[in-house]
This record gives structure tokens, C-alpha cells and sequence, in this order.
């Protein structure tokens, strides 16, 4: 007796592997189409009059005349944020208190200025500034990975805690150095190693760069890059070879807690305006974890990924105050919000094949295809 | 003063206990959603629209509907909420994403699209619209203590309470939970016998998400009597710890929201500087910490999260 199976109309399938460019072409499909969406949102806002002129003035607001410095400044330390939580991620541990972490070592920049500023040189100050940045960065990242090197403590939200805790602990500060109660410290005089070749933010550009080359040969070529990588794979296979594999985790988190305190430290010291507050970081610790997933965890491809992040938030931020829709900085929000969910739809592309309503026997022949 | 102290505590409780309800569902089906920030500040948004919307068809704001304007403010802002739930479980389901990841982009998506369009909803007349959130029945209170500590909330306390106790029974008790549970364990062993995984993933992650949307809606409506404050993603953080805290049991959520609310306003009922009470702000925090090591170091059968939670689910991969 003959009886009617219904076939699934869509059928997914892993993929087996793919060509490197087409991969990178799905991804820039993506890319492409949030352009289009966002450009489509401002269409909508600006209740039909603006669509191509959004993308002129995204890019007149990224690149026009010295904003194209800011854009720099705001691209290294999203880059450097980056940096720093990539160690961590691939080892798999979700560490996603970068934003604490870099305020640590802004605040302990700052702490340095407030006290010794003027007390001793500019260029000691400067450097004891970088390593007590780098301390409390590293503090701050270290101790959600003791417990979990100890007791298996869940780190995803014992280091988002800690952002809170980092965000209260220098409003308290402010507060007390702050001789009038307006919460505010203004700008500190000292530390700001500024106005190298007449721009302002050159040298932090500089700094970055040669990070990102140092992460890249150490995640890469190195041998803890290759442990860390192995702890990230499978836990049990890292023991089995013989890794330590608390230590691994121990290790990394130092590197990734004092990466971020070079940020915090770049934040106050690389500013011509040096100062603190609790919104110093502006979410970059978040952003960063998107960033150095898509980027998936390389330091060459973060460069691109930081810089179009960077280009959609400045550039849409301009727009909306050109078309006057709304408040211009929430705005750079929801694009960037609509680029992210895009980007990771995308990789579903890349890892899965979709077959749409096949005869049975030509899904065997795909399969049969990609396992070869 | 301490009577205030307590009433607030468990009233303010409500933004915990929401956001957490609805995330244990979410994670009973194995989703670790880190969006709930986002979605909770998209339910206080819906609300703020949803309201508005209201309120505009009334000739003169003063004269508003409680009834209506109550329900209103739940449709809207579990639709928006709802919302954030599909997108997040459409990326998380279907397209089988990393969870983590998606889920902090919800929360850049959720906070920065509430951020941008609340500027543009038009608040006038909100205070009319909360003081229908606020209000209790007349007779109820009796200026004693069992009636400032038991009886004078505005509905939704009394919504988010039931809400986590029926929650909590359906997991334990019913047929329905039992599966969902299932799910969450071993997705595998779920499909094998016979039920239906997508299906109970995405209504987990729609309704847990609508759940804590509400959360945000009471932060507005009710807590702050109607006035807008960008601070909704603190407390989402909050309400996903509370879920560890409880150890995904509900009902223990009740206890563990009061804990936590009494810890976030109690700063404010001391008599100390401003500047000392920023300092107390971190306590709700550390505790949450302490309590994570606390639990890591029992490592209990019974403590542990779901066994399948942050992990995609798809059938042919055995």
C-alpha cells in the first residue's frame, strides 16, 4: 500500500566546508544589506525625503576634515577593547567585563594623575600611569578567573558584576574628589601625552597597531596561543596532553585584564582632555565581544570589522543630526544593533546549507556531495 | 520608616522578579538569553508607546480609563518584549548562532532602539496613565502594618508574584514543563521521544522574554510613577543572576527579588553621604558574586542549570 509522506519543505543541512571567499562573500552580503536596512530606517524617520543622502553624510561624518582623527581615536580603542577579550573567547570563557576591566585602568590612570601629577616628571608619571593601568586591569580580569580555575564559578556573570562594581567604585571617587559636589572632576592638567606631530590622537593609533601585532603572533605562533586554543577546543583533550589547564585560564585572563587596562589607560592619557567618569568606556566593552566574535577571534580581520563598526556609529550618529531625527547619539545605537543582528544571521550561511523542497533522492546526492 | 523601607523593597522587587520569571523559561528550554537588558527596556518602551497611543484617543487625560489603561500597557509592552524574544530566538533556533553572542546583541538592538524612540513618544498625561498602575482598592488600606506590607500595591506586584508561583508548577507539575524541561536537559532524548523542539524553544523564548519585558514596564509605569530613566539594563543583568540565585526555581525567584530590591534601594534609607551611599550601590552586586561562588562551590545535583543550556540544537548532528 502506497502512503503519502510529507516532505519537510526546507531542509538544512551542514555543510561540510566551504571556499574561503565565498564565506567572506555571504559576510559582505550581510554588511551590504544592513547599509541598505539602515539606510531604509532612515528613509522611514525622515518620513521619505532622505535615502542616498544618508550614506553621503555617513560618510561626510566619518571622514570630513578632522573628524577623520576622532574616527581614528574611536577606532583604536574599540580595537584595543577588541584585543583584549579575543585570548579570553577563544578559550571559550565568556568574559564580558571588558567594560570594567578598561574603566580599572582609566580609574587607576587617573588615580596616578590626581596624585602625583606634578610631583614628578611628565614622561615617569606617564609610565607609572601604563603600569598601575595595567595592574588594576589585570586585577580586575584575574579574579572571576581564579574562582573559575578553582571552583568552576560561572564567569559570564561574575565579570559582568564586576563592571558594576568597577562603575560605583569611581562614581564614589568622583564624588569625593569632586570639592563641590557636581560629580564631575573636570579636566585633569597633567598626563595627557598629546600633541605628538601636531595630532592629537596619532600615538594611540601607533600604540594599537603594534598590539595588534603583538596578539596576532601570540595567539597565532606562540605556545600559549596554541594552549589556549587547545582549552577552547575541549577541555579534556587539553588535560589529556598534559596542559595546565587552570593555569591556561589563570594566564589568559591576566592578558586579557591588562590589555583592557592599556585601553582604560589610553582613554585618559591619550585624551588632549584627560579626565573620568563612569561613562568613559561608552559600552566599548560590549561592542568589542560582537566585534571579536565576527571577526572570529583574528586580529588582522578585526582591524576591518573595529573600523566598519566604528564608520557605522560615527557616521550614522552625523546623519541623524543632519536630518535632525531624534537624539543623534541613541541613533548610532540602533543601527549598529540592526548591522550586528544581520552579521550573525549571516554566519548561519555559512555553516549550514539550506536545501529548498528537494526530491529525496537529490538531498542524498547533496549530502553525499559535501561529504566527499 | 523601616515599614516604607520593607513595602518599597518588595514593590521595587517587581522589576527583578519579572525579568527572572521569565528567563528561567527561557533557559528551562536551554537558551542562555543574555538580551533580557535589552528586552526588558523594549517591554518599557512598548508600554511608553502603548500608552500614549491611549492616551491620545482620550479627549481629556485626566479622565483615564484604569482598567484599559492597565491592560493597554501589558499588550504593548509584551508585544514589544515578545518581539525582542522572536528575534532573539529566530537567531538562537533556527539559525543556530552562538547564544551568547546573540544575545548581547539583542541587548545593543533593544537598549539602543528604546534609547532612540522614546524621545519621540509623547508623554503627557503618563502620570494619569501610572497612577491606574499604582492604584489599590480603596478599602484596603488600613493604615496597620499587615496592610502596608501585604495590600497596597499596584496590581502588577500582585500579577508577578502569581505569575512565578504558577510558573513554578506548571515546570514542576505539569505535562507541559516536564517536556520543556526535557528539552532543556537533552534536546536529543526530547525530539526521540516524540516532542516537538522548535516548538517549545521558540514559545519559551517568546513568552519568557514577554514575561520580563514587563519587568521594565513596571519600572516605568509604576516605580517611577510614569517618568522615563535609562537605567532598565542594570537591573536586566540583575534579574539573569537572580535566575542562578534562584537556582531556576521560580517561587524562589519571589524571596530572592525582595533580597535583591531591598539591597538596590536600601542606600537611599540610610542616613549617610551621598557620596558613601555610591559606595553601598556595589552591595547588591557583591552579593550576587558571593552567592555565584557560593553555589559553584556546593555544586549540587539540584543547583545545576539545565544540561544543555548555550548549546544549538540540531538533529543531525549526533
Amino acid at each position: 500500500m502506497h502512503t503519502k509522506k510529507r516532505e519537510p519543505f526546507i531542509h538544512i543541512m551542514k555543510r561540510a566546508d566551504m571556499p574561503a571567499w565565498k564565506m567572506w562573500l555571504i559576510r559582505a552580503v550581510a554588511v551590504l544589506i544592513a547599509f541598505l536596512v539602515s539606510g531604509l530606517v532612515c528613509l522611514i524617520l525622515t518620513k521619505g525625503q532622505h535615502f542616498g543622502g544618508f550614506y553621503s553624510e555617513m560618510i561626510k561624518g566619518a571622514f570630513h576634515g578632522t573628524r577623520i582623527y576622532s574616527l581614528l581615536q574611536s577606532w583604536a580603542m574599540l580595537l584595543c577593547v577588541s584585543l583584549a577579550v579575543t585570548p579570553a573567547f577563544k578559550m571559550k570563557f565568556w568574559n564580558i567585563g571588558a567594560e570594567g576591566q578598561t574603566l580599572m585602568g582609566a580609574f587607576a590612570s587617573a588615580i596616578v594623575i590626581w596624585y602625583l601629577g606634578g610631583k614628578v616628571a611628565g614622561s615617569l608619571l606617564i609610565i607609572i600611569m601604563l603600569l598601575v593601568s595595567l595592574v588594576f586591569g589585570a586585577i580586575w580580569g584575574v579574579i572571576p578567573a581564579l574562582l573559575k580555575a578553582k571552583w568552576n564559578t560561572n564567569e559570564t556573570l561574575f565579570t559582568l558584576m564586576m563592571n558594576y562594581i568597577a562603575t560605583h567604585l569611581v562614581l564614589f571617587t568622583i564624588n569625593q574628589w569632586a570639592p563641590d559636589g557636581s560629580s564631575k572632576i573636570g579636566i585633569l592638567k597633567y598626563g595627557s601625552f598629546s600633541s605628538i606631530l601636531g595630532q592629537k590622537y596619532i600615538i594611540n593609533v601607533v600604540i594599537v597597531t603594534v598590539l595588534t601585532a603583538i596578539v596576532f603572533v601570540y595567539l597565532r605562533f606562540s605556545k600559549h596561543g596554541y594552549e589556549l586554543d587547545v582549552v577552547g577546543e575541549s577541555v579534556n583533550t587539553a588535560k589529556y596532553v598534559g596542559i595546565n589547564v587552570k593555569k591556561v585560564i589563570i594566564r589568559t585572563m591576566i592578558l586579557s585584564g591588562a590589555i583592557c587596562g592599556i585601553a582604560g589607560f589610553l582613554l585618559v592619557g591619550g585624551s588632549p582632555t584627560p579626565t573620568l567618569n563612569a561613562d568613559l568606556v561608552g559600552g566599548r566593552g560590549f561592542t568589542a565581544i560582537l566585534v571579536s566574535w565576527l571577526s572570529q577571534f583574528n586580529p588582522i580581520i578585526m582591524i576591518f570589522v573595529t573600523f566598519l563598526v566604528v564608520f557605522m556609529q560615527r557616521g550614522s550618529s552625523q546623519a541623524a543630526s543632519t536630518f535632525n531625527i531624534g537624539d543623534s547619539e541613541a541613533f548610532n545605537g540602533v543601527i549598529v544593533g540592526i548591522f550586528f543582528l544581520l552579521v550573525i544571521a549571516s554566519e548561519f550561511f555559512v555553516r549550514y546549507k539550506v536545501v529548498i523542497k528537494l526530491k529525496k533522492d537529490k538531498i542524498k546526492a547533496v549530502r553525499e556531495g559535501g561529504a566527499k | 520608616m523601616f515599614l516604607t523601607f520593607i513595602h518599597n523593597a518588595i514593590r521595587f522587587s517587581t522589576v527583578f522578579l519579572f525579568g527572572s520569571t521569565g528567563e528561567t523559561i527561557t533557559e528551562k528550554s536551554g537558551h542562555l538569553n543574555l538580551g533580557i537588558p535589552g528586552i526588558m527596556c523594549l517591554g518599557a518602551l512598548g508600554g511608553c508607546v502603548g500608552e500614549s497611543v491611549y492616551l491620545k484617543t482620550l479627549a481629556d487625560v485626566t479622565q483615564v480609563n484604569g482598567f484599559a489603561a492597565v491592560i493597554i500597557g501589558i499588550i504593548f509592552s509584551m508585544l514589544f518584549a515578545g518581539f525582542g524574544g522572536l528575534l532573539y530566538g529566530f537567531l538562537t533556533i533556527t539559525l543556530r548562532c552562538n547564544q551568547n553572542v546573540s544575545g548581547l546583541a539583542i541587548t545593543t538592538f533593544g537598549t539602543g532602539v528604546t534609547n532612540f524612540f522614546i524621545s519621540m513618544v509623547d508623554k503627557t498625561g503618563f502620570i494619569y496613565a501610572s497612577n491606574a498602575f499604582t492604584a489599590y482598592a480603596d478599602g484596603l488600606n488600613m493604615n496597620n502594618w499587615f496592610s502596608d506590607l501585604f495590600l497596597t500595591y499596584g496590581c502588577l506586584v500582585y500579577i508577578a508574584i502569581a505569575l512565578s508561583l504558577v510558573v513554578s508548577i506548571v515546570l514542576k507539575k505539569t505535562r507541559v514543563g516536564l517536556s520543556l524541561r526535557a528539552v532543556g536537559e537533552s534536546p536529543a532524548t526530547a525530539d526521540a521521544a516524540g516532542i516537538n523542539v522548535e516548538k517549545y524553544k521558540y514559545c519559551a523564548c517568546v513568552l519568557g522574554a514577554a514575561i520580563a519585558g514587563l519587568g521594565g514596564l513596571f519600572y516605568i509605569m509604576d516605580y517611577l510613577n510614569g517618568s522615563w530613566e535609562y537605567s532598565i539594563d542594570a537591573m536586566g543583568w540583575l534579574a539573569i543572576a537572580l535566575v542562578i540565585f534562584s537556582l531556576w526555581r521560580p517561587n524562589w525567584g519571589i524571596l530572592g527579588s525582595i533580597l535583591f530590591g531591598a539591597l538596590y534601594i536600601a542606600p537611599n534609607y540610610l542616613n549617610i553621604s551621598f557620596t558613601y551611599k555610591e559606595l553601598l550601590k556595589i552591595i547588591p552586586f557583591v552579593v550576587t558574586i558571593i552567592i555565584l561562588i557560593i553555589t559553584s562551590i556546593v555544586n549540587k545535583k539540584e543547583s545545576q542549570p539545565p544540561a544543555a543550556l548555550g548549546t544549538s540544537y540540531f538533529r543531525e548532528e549526533r
